[in-house]
């Protein structure tokens, strides 16, 4: 059932591809514009590896990351989805957000125009954690001892893993 | 005895377009009632995170069981050489498949997360039994395809007594795995039982041969083909003995769970006091889909009438559904026991009988499901040479002349 | 690198420390806050192993019927507000008031997930999605989870709920979303942290004193002394799932 919906969307996909070709070439005006980011992750990329890089495999190391954590319990920050939104997903000056799905939303400005839909949002918040600061009881209940982990929960750094 | 000679139904009368049209709005009410359940959560349907399986599983079990059920004519003539079966024996092959595809249609649109089958199909835990089930059925559908492949393609003839007994086993182990679903849960009073599997595969006889006799009324009634009295009066009467065997099962299961007194909680719910699923066991499951059933099927003159066989048979099927009704929603409204003798009270509904009433997008859902299995059938045997042309005595049996 | 190994050796010395003191000082003053940093910190690189077991020991006699506190912890620790559907509303834990029949005695006592050590959620999952982590913290793999729901069948103590609608505004460390089941992490993510989960936190900052959090593998922790101690039962023992949540006072 899905399996057959599945390679619908793909030949829709490539249909769809197949005849935005000739119209790239004049679209430069409407190539997707990528929110910047909140800082730089790491001196010489910008981000935690070469931009290039990340564009193509981004994912990859995403699902890596992701049954890491899942099932070994491994919280290093370079490939966490919560690090990345942290830094990548930023308030407009109102302080507002954008939402998964929005074109000046990280992840939507590209994935919207590649027309690749993710399901990462129907469970994991699209907002960093500092939308949350007021909420957040990690900072505020800190018991001694446990500062550490506050400060390492601000900005990604690019230890390895 | 003659050859059974198979030819398609012709499939352009305005009834056979009727019927076609008529499952067909089931079908599409079905997948308007999943789009809806998914797209709203299932909040929208009467299950909670007390009652977790409802209405669509009620359907689906049934189907899945009755699919199984439905290969037993085409065993008999293949793994037990009962010729008389023969003429049969790829119409049950057909009516297994499809009843399977129904059955898992409503399983699968009725899943949290539908879009997900892939996963389910691709990560196994090998530990589950309804990781087993799902090679259980991918396996049924490609044995008995290659089954009924082998009854159709005259060269591939000799190979159809292999085929039908690798489909005979395949079929009692995945009624073994459905039962098992419900019988290996041991947090459950109401199921945690080895007589789940065995219960299960006398039941999938009775309500498999239910279905395949309606269904052989019906194509050979709306046909005008010819549909004789021995092979009627042998397939009538073996569903009695299944029926009755199905009874004999559930009292042996009663009773065992009856003597445990730790089980004794349950058994008072649903044979005394558990309203809706009291009722619908005595009355449903016992007396209209038991009981009535065995007295119209063997009274001396009430059991001449076709009529009133396939009412028994109908009342058959009604029957297994509210012993699924019983078995699934009644076995999750009894109260899970954390501290047996003590009385628990918590916001979580500790302690007290679920509450689930079926919404009408999961009924619509389960009865999509069985309209998906009929119409396979009723275009299968269109395209296909699953009917005999005739089933008069003079076809069927072997002594007659 | 070697700069923050070195500071958290001292730091590891001065908890070790500031644990022993506090051992010999009595168990009175927050016992699970003070000696649960005796347990070593993970660096986040590491798996989590088997040498570790976590486990929850819930003492029912210092658990009072009318308070909630670790339950509205654990809800706001987690963003779990409901649609006051109570039926279809995620629980992950629950407080129960239990009543002895003959007696009238009455316990009062959290119940979550009990992190069974044969879990038999694990045990029935077709896709592998309920799973039990290396140091005995069972959890759901939203990513696999296809919400069929027979997890929930199989769990004795209705510790699972499924996400009957869509969810926004989760938690960003507690991920959760529609058709899916979830239940009680132990927050997992606090506890690779060396934080210990929401609820027993909130129950001794209440100074209830009621729950404790610890490493049942390691028999110098100060759950693994109170079992030793004063004991501790399992809920449904009797079905053999050696949980890693105990109750004393039951």
């Amino acid at each position: 059932m899905s399996v057959g919906l599945h390679k619908k969307k793909l030949k829709l996909l490539l249909a769809g591809l197949i005849l935005t070709l000739p119209l790239s070439l004049f679209a430069e005006g409407n190539l997707p514009i990528v929110p910047k980011a909140k800082a730089k992750a790491t001196a010489e990329y910008g981000c935690v590896n070469p931009v290039a890089d990340m564009r193509k495999n981004h994912m990859e190391y995403l699902l890596h990351q992701r049954d890491q954590t899942m099932h070994k319990g491994i919280r290093t920050k370079k490939y966490s989805l919560a690090k990345c939104i942290e830094c990548h997903v930023t308030p407009d000056k109102n302080g507002k957000y954008a939402e998964y799905g929005d074109d000046d939303f990280f992840c939507s400005s590209c994935h919207n125009y590649a027309a690749v839909s993710i399901d990462c949002f129907q469970c994991h918040n699209d907002k960093p954690q500092s939308a949350y600061s007021s909420l957040s009881s990690n900072k505020q209940s800190l018991p001694e001892g446990h500062e550490k982990f506050a400060s390492n929960d601000t900005l990604p750094s690019g230890d390895a893993e | 005895m003659k050859k059974a000679n198979f030819v398609e139904i012709e499939g352009r009368s305005a009834g056979y377009l009727a019927l076609l049209g008529f499952l067909g709005i089931f079908i599409l009410a079905a997948l308007g009632s999943t789009l809806y359940m998914e797209h709203n959560g299932h909040h929208v349907t009467g299950m909670t995170n007390q009652i977790v399986w409802g209405m669509p599983h009620v359907f689906a079990v049934f189907l899945i069981v009755a699919a199984s059920g439905a290969l037993n004519i085409a065993s008999i003539s293949s793994v037990f050489h009962k010729t008389a079966y023969k003429p049969l024996a790829r119409l049950s092959g057909l009516l297994a498949l499809a009843l399977l595809v129904g059955g898992l249609m409503v399983l699968v649109l009725d899943l949290g997360r539908p879009d997900r089958l892939i996963i389910a199909m691709t990560k196994y835990n090998f530990r589950s039994i309804f990781a087993w089930n799902m090679i259980l059925y991918n396996g049924f559908f490609l044995i008995v395809g290659i089954y009924i492949w082998t009854m159709m393609q005259r060269n591939l003839n000799k190979y159809t007594k292999y085929a039908g007994f690798a489909a005979f086993i395949w079929r009692l182990t995945l009624t073994t795995g459905t039962g098992s679903i419900f019988g290996f849960l041991v947090a459950r009073e109401a199921y945690d039982s080895a007589i789940m599997a065995p219960m299960f595969i006398v039941m999938s006889f009775s309500f498999g041969l239910a279905i395949f006799l309606l269904v052989l009324m019906a194509a050979y009634n709306w046909t005008g083909r010819p549909l004789g009295d021995v092979i009627f009066t042998t397939l009538k009467n073996l569903l009695g003995v299944f029926v009755a065997g199905a009874l004999y099962f559930v009292i042996v299961q009663h009773l065992t769970n009856i003597y445990a007194a730790g089980h004794i909680g349950v058994e008072e719910f649903i044979l005394l006091n558990g309203g809706i699923y009291t009722k619908l066991f005595w009355i449903g499951q016992v007396l209209l889909g038991s009981l009535i059933p065995l007295a119209l099927l063997y009274h001396p003159t009430w059991g001449k009438s076709r009529r009133l066989a396939g009412v028994a048979a109908a009342l058959i099927i009604m029957g297994g559904m509210a012993q699924m009704y019983v078995i699934i929603i009644g076995g999750q409204a009894y109260p899970l026991e954390l501290f047996p003798g003590m009385q628990v009270q918590s916001s979580f509904f500790d302690g007290m009988v679920n509450h689930y009433a079926p919404s009408l997008p999961e009924i619509m859902l389960g009865l999509g499901g069985m309209a998906t299995a009929m119409i396979t059938v009723a275009l299968a045997i269109k395209v296909l040479r699953f009917l005999p042309e005739s089933l008069a005595d003079e076809v069927v049996d072997p002594h007659h002349h | 690198m070697s700069n923050t190994e070195s500071s958290k050796n001292t730091e590891l010395t001065r908890r070790k420390f500031l644990g022993t003191a506090a051992a010999s000082a009595g168990l009175a003053i927050a016992p699970g806050v003070l000696l649960f940093r005796v347990a070593q910190a993970k660096p986040a690189a590491q798996a989590v192993t088997s040498k570790v077991r976590w486990g929850m020991l819930i003492d029912s006699t210092k658990c009072s019927t009318g308070c909630n506190d670790c339950v509205t912890a654990c809800k706001t620790e987690h963003h779990l507000e409901g649609h006051n559907r109570p039926e279809t509303d995620v629980q992950w834990i629950r407080k129960l008031k239990v009543t002895d029949k003959q007696t009238g005695h009455v316990m009062s006592l959290p119940m979550m997930c009990q992190h069974c050590e044969n879990p038999p959620c694990v045990d029935v999952c077709p896709t592998g999605a309920s799973f039990k982590r290396a140091d005995g913290i069972v959890l759901v793999d939203r990513h696999i989870c296809i919400g069929c729901r027979y997890c929930m069948m199989a769990c004795p103590y209705k510790a699972r709920s499924f996400e009957h609608e869509e969810v926004d505004d989760q938690a960003v460390s507690a991920p959760r979303g529609k058709g899916t089941v979830e239940a009680c992490t132990m927050c997992v993510y606090r506890v690779d942290r060396d934080k210990q989960p929401a609820c027993v936190e909130a129950c001794s900052e209440a100074e209830h004193g009621a729950m404790l959090f610890g490493d049942l593998n390691d028999p110098e922790s100060e759950i693994s002394k109170r079992l030793a101690e004063y004991g501790g039962k399992q809920i449904r023992a009797d079905l053999g799932l050696n949980t890693g949540v105990r109750y004393q006072g039951i």
